[in-house]
């Protein structure tokens, strides 16, 4: 044992006696595993990251031939103008529904920023063959999308350069630092609300919406 | 449930090989499994059956299968219904969609590995464990790549965590909705995890001054992958490969995962791939898209990780009635993000009136923690609620005092107090309060 890992033992030991879990070790202590090539890293550092962009490989594409690659691979369960068949997600409108009582949450209303829509696309879409799609392929898409949406005009080339620099509509919309606790129940005990008051608002019962939880999975098909 | 088994079971009941079994329809059957806790003296002398006293019962007059016949064990046939299940009008398909853990039948705050509730945005891939790489990279002094053997080496760790999907319950924000506990509450379980701690990990590879987060990526289809802050990874993360002593289920991330303590389950990725340090955020669509909460002036909460405390009355509830009047032990599960339960306090009329109960040892932080209360029920109509007090003093809201903070389309982090209508048949009924 090397005089620096015994030191670090020693270190540690201490500050178990002391009861602190945390226990510093110097990197390669262990020494297990290997060192990832370069060709390893790239092959599955795929992110790219919404805010800056930085992640987003070389290539480029445009909304004509996303519109081509989408009715190909996309429209079968996103619609052809992405309004969505069945339960699949709507990728386009909802620009204002925000504050509606039924808000409608897409990649044009909702989503922050763009260079996220190219990240998902590219990892996690066409949903039955997701990874199959090239870098030009998925910015094309992108370019689709968001033209689709009204965000990007008809010649928008999506790459590297240009993704990061649009502007989302509901981009200044979050609030990243978490509020809660927001609510400030008190316990009280006894007394606590005038029993006249008490009343049910709603009830699930008879709404036909639960499926059976005993037997078979209910596949609900008869409703 | 698997299907052959249900198949078995309904073979056996339409052939009538098994005299007790054969007798009862398959909708016999399902009452008789769901209601088999609940059997009251009144059930007992009913009908009298060939099983009971005085007769000395088939299955103790013959020699039963050996060692072995189940390599594997597996719950008894009768108990076939108790399953994860899904609603199937939630989501477009099974493969990006989630199942909810049967509560209603479990009895203490660790879940089977087979009921733990699933939530999948690819389908559950299946890992070979040979072939299966951990990538550590970005901000650090050294990347690693680590097998499966070389996780396996590291000092281990041991501890019993929930997690739960902060969904759970996002149906009922604007009314009840689901007439069971299982489909409101059972997006949570709870398991003993093994592992390594990730801080162990992040130590081995040397964390560069810059680093402030932490991408962490699935192996699945849909890469699935979150950012969380270095401190929260320093902090009480967890790498595991086992889940109540046994390697992960494929379903829970086999054959490794994090576990993000108090966290909202997403963030604990499964089929873990890859971890990458880096000075921002990600943004990726599961912290946009999805898993941010829409509040009603049109803003949007993002980041929103923690599991406020909650709790919820598991017996009685709509799929466990009340037979008829008399002694009952209310019976229920707390658990909270913020560490420990402190405090469980029971109603019966609507919260009203409020008794505290008795907490179950072990009470750990971060874990389910089960809750009694002995209640003598006189048939009259009740209502009735379940309140958790955490260590931090934060109190359980009522779905009232939640809407007013945020209206109804965040869909996320509804911990609010559940109510259980008692009817006088002893029914019981999802319902919500002025
Ligand atoms: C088999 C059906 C199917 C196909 C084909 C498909 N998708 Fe999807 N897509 C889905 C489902 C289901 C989801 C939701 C997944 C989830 O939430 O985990 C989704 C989600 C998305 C989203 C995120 C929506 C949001 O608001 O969060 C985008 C963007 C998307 N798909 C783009 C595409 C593109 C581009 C293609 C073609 C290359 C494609 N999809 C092909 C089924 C499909």
């Amino acid at each position: 044992m090397s005089s620096s890992s015994r030191r670090i033992l020693l270190l540690c030991a201490g500050m178990l006696a002391a009861g602190t879990i945390a226990c510093v070790a110097e990197p390669g202590y262990y020494g297990y595993g290997e060192r990832p090539t370069p060709e390893q890293i790239a092959g599955w550092d795929i992110d790219a990251r919404g805010i800056d962009g930085v992640g987003l490989p070389p290539g480029r594409g445009n909304v004509h031939k996303g519109a081509e690659v989408y009715a190909e691979q996309c429209a079968a369960c996103h619609g052809t103008f992405g309004e969505g068949e069945g339960r699949f997600p709507k990728l386009v409108g909802g620009a204002g529904t925000l504050r509606d009582d039924r808000p409608e949450l897409t990649v044009g209303s909702y989503w922050p920023f763009a260079p996220t829509l190219w990240d998902y696309i590219n990892r996690a879409m066409p949903m039955p063959a997701p990874h199959t799609l090239s870098a030009d392929d998925v910015y094309a898409l992108t370019a689709y999308i968001l033209n689709l949406n009204d965000i990007v005009p008809n010649e928008f080339v999506a790459d590297r350069e240009s993704l990061p620099k649009v502007k989302m509509p509901n981009r200044d919309n979050f609030l990243w630092i978490d509020p809660r606790p927001d609510t400030m129940a008190k316990p009280c005990m006894n007394g606590c609300a005038d029993p006249a008051d008490i009343r049910i608002a709603s009830t699930a019962e008879g709404k036909k919406l639960t499926p059976r939880t005993t037997g078979p999975l209910d596949t609900m098909q008869q409703r | 449930m698997r299907p052959d088994l249900w198949r078995s079971i309904s073979l056996l009941s339409k052939s009538g090989a098994d005299t007790r079994l054969g007798r009862r329809s398959l909708l016999g059957l399902g009452a008789a499994l769901t209601g088999s806790l609940a059997l009251g003296p009144k059930q007992a002398h009913a009908e009298p059956s060939p099983a009971s006293p005085p007769a000395d019962a088939p299955w103790s007059q013959s020699i039963g299968p050996g060692v072995v016949d189940r390599p594997y064990g597996r719950p008894a046939d009768t108990e076939a219904g108790v399953i994860r299940r899904n609603v199937p009008w939630l989501t477009a398909g099974t493969e990006s969609s989630i199942s909810f853990s049967p509560l209603q039948d479990l009895h203490g705050i660790i879940t089977p590995n087979g009921l733990f509730f699933e939530r999948y945005h690819a389908g559950r891939p299946d890992v070979d464990p040979d072939q299966h790489k951990l990538m550590i990279h970005g901000l650090v002094e050294r990347p690693l790549l680590l097998s499966m053997k070389d996780i396996v080496r590291f000092p281990s760790v041991t501890r019993i965590h929930f997690i739960e999907c902060p969904a759970n319950g996002g149906m009922e924000w604007r009314a009840a909705q689901l007439n069971s506990l299982q489909f409101n509450h059972g997006m949570i379980s709870c398991a003993e995890w093994t592992g390594v701690r990730l801080s162990t990990l992040l130590e081995e590879v040397g964390i560069k001054k810059e680093a402030k987060w932490v991408m962490v990526e699935g192996a699945d289809g849909a890469h699935m992958n979150r950012s969380l802050p270095l401190d929260k990874c320093l902090d009480d993360c967890l790498v595991v490969y086992a889940q109540n002593g046994e390697a992960l289920r494929p379903e829970q991330g086999y054959p490794l995962r994090l576990v993000v303590p108090g966290w909202e389950g997403n963030v604990s990725i499964k089929w873990l791939r890859r971890i990458k340090l880096g000075d921002k955020p990600w943004h990726s669509r599961e912290e946009t898209s999805k898993y941010t909460d829409l509040m009603p002036d049109g803003t949007s909460r993002g980041f929103t990780w923690l599991i406020d405390a909650k709790s919820v009355i598991t017996f009685p509830c709509p799929e466990k009635p009340l037979d008829r009047p008399g002694l009952y032990e209310i019976r229920g599960l707390a658990w909270t993000g913020n560490g420990k339960v402190r405090r469980v306090d029971v109603s019966t009329d609507g919260g009203v009136n409020w008794q505290s109960a008795r907490l179950h040892e072990p009470v750990l932080s971060k874990a389910l923690t089960k809750f009694t209360l002995p209640w003598r029920w006189d048939g009259a109509p009740a209502l009735l609620e379940s309140r958790v007090i955490d260590e931090t003093g934060y109190v359980q809201p009522t779905i009232a005092q939640l809407r007013k903070q945020r209206g109804t389309n965040s869909v996320y982090h509804n911990n609010s107090i559940q109510t259980w209508q008692v009817k006088p048949d002893g029914s019981v009924f999802d319902v919500q309060l002025v």
